[in-house]
């Protein structure tokens, strides 16, 4: 039997992941739309009938009518007129029971595509609980198209659309005539097919509402959850991260003790396993802050936080919605500049993107992790807080209050105001699914093992044969590194960054950080861990302890303070090209960034250096 | 009145979404997301530090809106028309 093509679209918020998830499991790719920058989901999975289904996962829209380049996809893919896409052969549209008025319009714009479509009445057990009552076959009558109830949360809560999926595909329904008023027969249908008892999800929601949109009570539960995010991800991880540490010293010292000294051993344990070890570590880090993320996202309280924070994001004349894309940048800019795309304003989307960078993402947190460890006590402050928490805490501010102040600038010499429009749904309050979250941890944590074992291991690699060859001399004195084209290279870059305090080996380190931040950190392991002679395998599991005898404090917040600004990193740029067609937005934001970079690591030194 | 004007809590029944321009993209949404006369509307929450943006609940569902966007919706309260 030949493969079935299905698209899976819906309104935002109907629950259409979950269900994707639920018919593919772990049988998914994520991509992007040949041409876009749209994320593309496809997953795999075979119907008990034997029939082989592939599953399309289409951006979520509201009509048909875009208004953004994910609705735009969404419409085009339907049509089949998506270049590269192959048309789909049945839709399966999902709405959610509980919210039928805004649903089931969309739902009606799909008779107009001209192809066979599904309804799958999606969180059916919600709208039972709420005393709801459907009348499943008279909706169908009156939709014009085949409808089953799905739970997508539930184990076996796709079981009536994947029997429905084994049987003949459904005739294409006809068109309604134009200019027929939706709205209209949405409520006509509603009328006959359903039956409210009280809504009760509808009271939680208001009395919910009421705390977490509260004009005193609303602010201050934002900044709690922020700063207990942080705290978490500096607190928590820690027991994680020894844990990964001591495993990475113990084999390196394992492989040091089974291989013969020479140019192998000290390729694998000083470039490999000290290199990419220590970036493994912040993996434990980086999961705890996408979690966060995921459960706020899941939970429907982002959408919420962007409405509190609109009129604070206004100040620097962006919208709300610049909030979603830029909190996604705290974990990686990348997808959060590709998340802009839902800013239907191009000059506020352009804006988004331009300060984006200066969200610390978590490939940051390596470094700040070390340098905090490694310089500031661990010590507490008024009791319950971290003094090494509370410094990580003021470095993402610094980020923050620099993009909103980089915004305004930017804003300054904007002539034509066009008006920002905030303009989103706040979808109902879930509670997270835990398939779902840990699916969404998965891809995160694939995608960093991955650039750990490409990217990241190359570029050790590279930096370990430039930090080893050329030998020195026999007899000569000092550590070799001195001798090496690396040692060399960072005694040539040394005049530019002297002033910041920085010495050659941060010098060195700076290169492989372009093309991935976190590499900073294993590279400063690899050239201390050559640097330090024999005693290889502690150099690089104590890297910590050992820089503050090599550094002075004023260098390491000197290293902060260029951390918070610094471009870099090639895969932003890259996606910052991608996602503007434009070389000189890319220009502008390495330019700017490289600016405030030197100017706040030169002030944080001098000003450190005079206490 | 307008929805921008009517008061947190009060409820309301719009008469018309009104395009400022030719063919406002954002009216257009607003009749996309259920803005349409006869719908019932409810004010449920306004924004710290000067009330905007507001949100508001239609049916069971509730959207997120500044006062300049909220401006092209004519309402009229429930007791107005008693």
């Amino acid at each position: 039997m030949t493969t079935l093509n299905i698209a899976l679209v819906g309104n935002p918020n109907c629950g259409k992941t979950a269900l994707f998830n639920l018919l593919t499991g772990s049988r998914q790719k994520v991509a992007n739309y040949a041409g876009a920058t749209v994320e593309r989901k496809e997953g795999w999975f075979t119907t008990a009938g034997g029939r082989r289904v592939r599953l399309l996962d289409l951006p979520g829209a509201y009509s048909l009518n875009a208004t953004s380049p994910d609705e735009a996809v969404t419409r085009d893919v339907c049509a089949g007129t998506y270049r590269g896409e192959t048309a789909p052969d049945l839709l399966v549209c999902v709405a959610d029971a509980t919210n039928l008025r805004l649903h089931l319009r969309f739902v009606l714009e799909m008779r107009a595509i001209g192809r066979p479509v599904l309804l799958a009445l999606n969180m059916i057990d919600a709208a039972r609980r709420n005393g709801m009552e459907i009348d499943l076959p008279r909706l169908q009558a009156e939709l014009g198209m085949p409808v089953v109830a799905t739970v997508g949360v539930r184990r076996n809560g796709a079981c009536d659309l994947l029997a429905e999926l084994d049987g003949p595909l459904p005739p294409v329904p006809a068109p309604l005539p134009p200019g027929t008023d939706l709205h209209a027969m949405v409520r006509g249908i509603l009328a006959d097919c359903v039956t409210h008892a009280s809504p009760l999800s509808d009271r939680i929601e208001e009395r919910l509402d009421r705390w977490v949109l509260h004009p005193v009570w609303g602010p201050l539960l934002l900044v709690v959850l922020l700063f207990f995010m942080f705290q978490a991800v500096f607190a928590w991880a820690q027991p994680l991260m020894d844990g990964i540490d001591a495993g990475m010293g113990m084999l390196g010292q394992a492989v040091g003790q089974m291989l013969p000294p020479g140019v192998i051993r000290s390729l694998i344990v000083d470039g490999i396993i000290a290199g990419a070890g220590s970036v493994v570590t912040f993996l434990p880090q980086i999961l705890i802050l996408f979690l966060w993320i995921l459960v706020l996202e899941e939970s429907g309280y982002l959408p919420r936080a962007a409405f509190l924070l609109d009129r604070f994001m206004s100040v620097a004349g962006l919208s709300g919605r610049s909030f979603i894309p830029l909190l996604s940048s705290f974990a990686c800019a990348v997808p959060g500049i590709m998340a802009t795309r839902t800013i239907q304003n191009p000059r506020d989307r352009l804006i988004t993107i331009l300060i984006a960078p200066l969200m610390t993402c978590s490939a940051r947190l390596p470094v700040y992790t070390l340098l905090i460890g490694a310089f500031i006590p661990h010590r507490s402050i008024a009791g319950f807080l971290n003094l090494q928490g509370l410094v990580l805490f003021v470095l993402y501010a610094i980020g923050i209050g620099s993009a909103l102040l980089v915004a305004r600038v930017l804003r300054w010499r904007d002539t034509d105001r066009q008006e920002a429009t905030l303009l989103m749904e706040l979808p109902a309050y879930r509670l997270p699914n835990p398939r779902d979250l840990a699916l969404g941890l998965w891809e995160r944590a694939r995608i960093f093992l991955v650039r750990v074992g490409t990217t990241i291991v190359s570029l050790t690699v590279l930096l370990w044969g430039l930090s080893s060859f050329p030998p020195p001399p026999a007899g000569a004195p000092g550590p070799a590194i001195d001798w090496s084209l690396a040692g060399r290279i960072g005694h040539l870059m040394l005049p530019v960054f002297a002033p910041l305090g920085f010495n050659w080996q941060i010098c060195v380190a700076l290169i492989p950080g372009l093309a991935a931040r976190e590499v900073a950190v294993g590279a400063l392991a690899t050239v201390y861990s050559l640097g330090s002679g024999t005693d290889t395998d502690q150099a690089a599991s104590q890297l910590g302890q050992m820089l503050p005898t090599h550094w002075s404090l004023a260098t390491a917040l000197s290293l902060l303070a260029w951390y918070v600004y610094a471009p870099q990193c090639v895969a932003t740029l890259a996606v910052i090209r991608r996602e503007t067609l434009s070389w000189s937005v890319v220009g502008l934001a390495a330019g700017y960034l490289f600016a405030l970079a030197y100017a706040a690591a030169f002030l944080t030194y001098h000003i450190a250096l005079m206490f | 009145m307008r929805l921008s004007d009517l008061p947190r809590g009060t409820d309301a029944v719009i008469d018309a979404v009104d395009d400022p321009g030719n063919a406002d993209p954002v009216a257009q949404r607003l009749r996309e997301l259920g803005f349409v006369p006869g719908e019932a509307v409810r004010v449920v929450a306004t924004a710290p530090m000067g009330g905007d943006p507001i949100a508001v609940r239609i049916g069971f569902t509730r959207f997120a809106l500044r006062r300049t966007e909220a401006e092209r919706v004519s309402v009229h309260t429930v007791k107005e028309q008693e």
